[in-house]
C-alpha cells in the first residue's frame, strides 16, 4: 500500500523524515515548533503513531491535528481537553512529550542555543529569544532538531554561545545523572538525517537526502560527524503520505519554508 | 468596598526600584494602558518579571528598567522584540535569564511563602552559569543535585482581564489565563485593568464563576479600560494589532522609540491614544489569530 513518490519537494521529504522521530514514542505530546516540524508531528499522528497527542498551539489538546494552513477560526476543531500554557509545563515535567525544535546553534555535545549570539553574556552581539523552555524541555523529555539550512553557522565548531539545552557534555553532567538520561532524537536537515547516538554520543549520519554527498554534510558541519561505511538514502515520501500532507496543508505553506522550495531529489 | 482606581492612581503607587510583574504572554493580554501610563511617569530602576513582549521592550526603551527577569521577550509573529534586543545589545540592562517553567516555579514559591522550589530545570545549561544567584543544592531525599529556584517576590503585579467587579473579582474568558493567577498571588499589590466592570451578581450567572482564577483578596485595585490591552490581544474580545506591531518594529529601524512615543504616548491620554490607533471600535474589531 505504500508507493514511493517520484515527484516531491525537499520540504516534503523533511516532513516525512521528521515524522520518523515520533514513530516509536508512544502516547506523548508531539510538539513541532514551526510549520515543517508541526507537519512532521501531525503526519506521524495521522499515520503510524495515532496515540500521539497534539495542541492547537493555543490552549486545547486535540484528538485530530489541525491543518497548518487554510483555517479561519478554531470552530470545529477536535478539542479533547484544556491545555493552557501552565498545564504544558505539567506535561513537560512528566516527560510525556517529544518536541521537534529549530535551534540557531547546535554543538558537538548536542547542546543548543536560541538565546543570544556573540559578544559577552552581558552584552551579546545578537540578542535572540532567550532560553525559552529549552532548559526544562531538554532535561525532561526527548527533543529532535530541525535545521532548514545545514551549515557550520548552525553546527558550530565550539560550544554554543549560550547553552540553552542540556546535551551530552560530560563536564556539564549534573550530579546523579548519566549521559544516557539525556534524550536527543533525530536531527533533520536539508541535507540529511542524523542522530547523537555515535561513539560517546557523537553526531552520526543516518541517511543522505537524494543527490547529497557525505562530503557536503562533512563540509557544512563544524565538528566531526560519524559516517558509517554504508549510508542509505533518506526514504522518499510515499504517495499516501503526500496526500495526507496536502490535507494538513491545503494552502501549501510548506512551499515557503525552505529557500527556493527545491525538489526532494537533487541528483 | 470599592477598589476602583484610575490608571494614574495605580502608577502613583509604583516607586523607583520596585520589582513589578506583568501578566499576559508575548503579544497576548498585556496591561498595555498601564504600561503607557508608566511610560508617561518618571518612575525608574524597575526590575521587571514577565513572559515578555512589547511591554518589556517599551519599558527598556524608555529607560525605566534596571533588570529584566525573563525566559523570552518576543512579539511572536515578529520573533525578536526590537527594543529589548537593543537594550541587551547595548549592555544597558541587568538580567536574570531563566526557563519559562522556572519563572512559574518562582512565582509559585513567592505565592506559597516558600524560599525556593527544587527543580531539574537549568541543570547542564548556561542558565546556572549566567545567574550566580541561582543555587544548585543537594537533596535530602536522593543523590541528585537540584536547582533551587528562588521565590520571585513582586512588589506590584499589573494584569489585564476581561471583566471585574469593583471589589476585585476578576474574570478571564479567553482560552488561557497564562500565569496571571501566579502574578496576582506573588505580588504585595496587584492592579488590574478590565475591559468591563460588572455587578457582582454577574458572576452568579451560569458558569461565569468558573472563569475567575484568584480570589478578590489578591486584587488591590481595578481600573476600567476597555481596549486597554491594545496592541496586544484580549481573546476572545479582540486579537493583536499586527499592523501596529509592524509599525512599532519599524520605529526600531527608523525614528527610534522617541518617534513611537511622540506619535502615540507622550502628552496623550489613553482616550487620545485609542483615537490615534483608530478608535475603540477598531481595537475591538481586530481579528483573533488562528494558528
Amino acid at each position: 500500500m505504500s508507493t514511493p513518490a517520484k515527484d516531491y519537494t525537499l520540504a516534503e521529504l523533511m516532513i516525512t523524515a521528521g515524522a520518523e522521530a515520533f514513530r516509536n514514542e508512544g502516547e506523548v505530546l508531539a510538539t513541532g515548533i514551526g510549520m515543517l516540524p508541526r507537519l512532521a508531528a501531525s503526519l506521524a499522528m495521522k499515520t503510524f503513531n495515532q496515540d500521539l497527542m497534539m495542541t492547537d498551539s493555543e490552549a486545547y489538546l486535540l484528538s485530530e491535528p489541525n491543518p497548518v494552513t487554510g483555517r479561519k477560526s478554531h470552530e470545529g476543531q477536535k478539542s479533547e481537553t484544556w491545555m493552557g500554557f501552565s498545564r504544558i509545563f505539567d506535561n513537560v515535567w512528566s516527560g510525556k512529550r517529544h518536541a521537534m525544535v529549530g535551534p540557531t546553534q547546535i554543538d558537538r555535545f548536542g547542546q543548543s542555543n536560541i538565546s543570544a549570539l556573540g559578544g559577552t553574556y552581558e552584552q551579546p552581539k545578537v540578542m535572540m529569544l532567550g532560553v525559552r523552555g529549552f532548559p526544562g524541555n531538554s532535561i525532561s523529555h526527548p527533543n529532535s532538531f530541525f535545521v532548514p539550512s545545514h551549515s557550520t553557522k548552525t553546527f558550530v565548531a565550539g560550544e554554543c554561545d549560550m547553552v540553552a539545552s542540556i546535551g551530552y557534555n560530560p563536564e556539564r553532567l549534573p550530579k546523579g545523572y548519566e549521559l544516557d538520561d539525556v534524550k536527543i532524537g533525530l536531527v533533520i536537515t536539508d541535507l540529511c538525517v542524523m542522530d547523537f547516538n555515535g561513539t560517546n554520543h557523537g553526531l552520526r549520519l543516518l541517511s543522505l537526502h537524494p543527490g547529497i554527498t557525505t562530503e557536503q554534510v562533512v563540509e557544512n558541519t563544524g565538528f566531526e560527524v560519524e559516517v558509517p561505511a554504508d549510508v542509505p538514502t533518506t526514504a522518499a515520501p510515499t504517495e499516501e503520505q503526500l496526500e495526507i500532507i496536502r490535507q494538513l496543508d491545503p494552502k501549501e505553506g510548506r512551499a515557503y519554508q525552505i529557500k527556493g522550495n527545491p525538489a526532494g531529489d537533487r541528483s | 468596598m470599592s477598589k476602583v482606581l484610575s490608571a494614574q492612581e495605580v502608577v502613583a503607587q509604583i516607586e523607583d526600584g520596585m520589582t513589578i510583574g506583568i501578566g499576559g504572554w508575548g503579544p497576548r493580554r498585556k496591561p498595555m494602558a498601564l504600561i503607557r501610563e508608566l511610560l508617561r511617569s518618571d518612575v525608574k530602576d524597575l526590575t521587571v518579571v514577565a513572559y515578555g513582549g512589547a511591554d518589556v521592550g517599551m519599558l527598556c526603551a524608555a529607560g525605566k528598567v534596571k533588570k529584566v527577569v525573563f525566559a523570552f521577550v518576543s512579539l511572536d509573529f515578529i520573533p525578536l522584540e526590537p527594543f529589548f534586543r537593543k537594550a541587551r545589545q547595548s549592555g544597558s540592562i541587568e538580567t536574570m535569564e531563566i526557563d519559562e517553567g522556572m519563572m512559574l516555579l518562582g512565582l509559585r514559591a513567592a505565592s506559597w511563602g516558600v524560599p525556593y522550589i527544587p527543580t531539574q530545570i537549568g541543570l547542564g545549561t548556561d542558565v546556572i552559569k549566567v545567574n550566580p544567584d541561582l543555587k544548585v543544592i543537594d537533596s535530602p531525599y536522593d543523590n541528585k543535585e537540584w536547582v533551587a529556584m528562588p521565590a520571585l517576590k513582586l512588589d506590584v503585579s499589573l494584569l489585564h482581564v476581561d471583566r471585574a467587579d469593583k471589589r476585585g473579582v476578576c474574570q478571564i474568558k479567553g482560552p488561557d489565563m497564562y500565569m496571571d493567577e501566579w502574578f496576582a498571588r506573588a505580588a504585595d499589590k496587584t492592579f488590574v485593568t478590565a475591559e468591563e466592570i460588572v455587578e457582582t451578581d454577574f458572576f452568579a450567572q451560569g458558569d461565569e464563576a468558573r472563569y475567575v482564577f484568584w480570589e478578590r483578596s489578591m486584587t488591590t485595585g481595578v481600573t476600567h479600560i476597555p481596549g486597554g490591552a491594545h496592541p496586544t490581544s484580549c481573546s476572545p474580545a479582540y486579537g493583536f494589532d499586527v499592523p501596529h506591531f509592524k509599525e512599532y518594529n519599524g520605529f526600531a529601524k527608523e525614528g527610534g522609540f522617541e518617534g513611537y512615543m511622540d506619535k502615540y504616548v507622550t502628552g496623550k491620554t489613553e482616550a487620545e491614544y485609542q483615537q490615534a490607533v483608530g478608535g475603540l471600535d477598531a481595537i475591538q474589531a481586530t481579528p483573533l489569530p488562528v494558528y
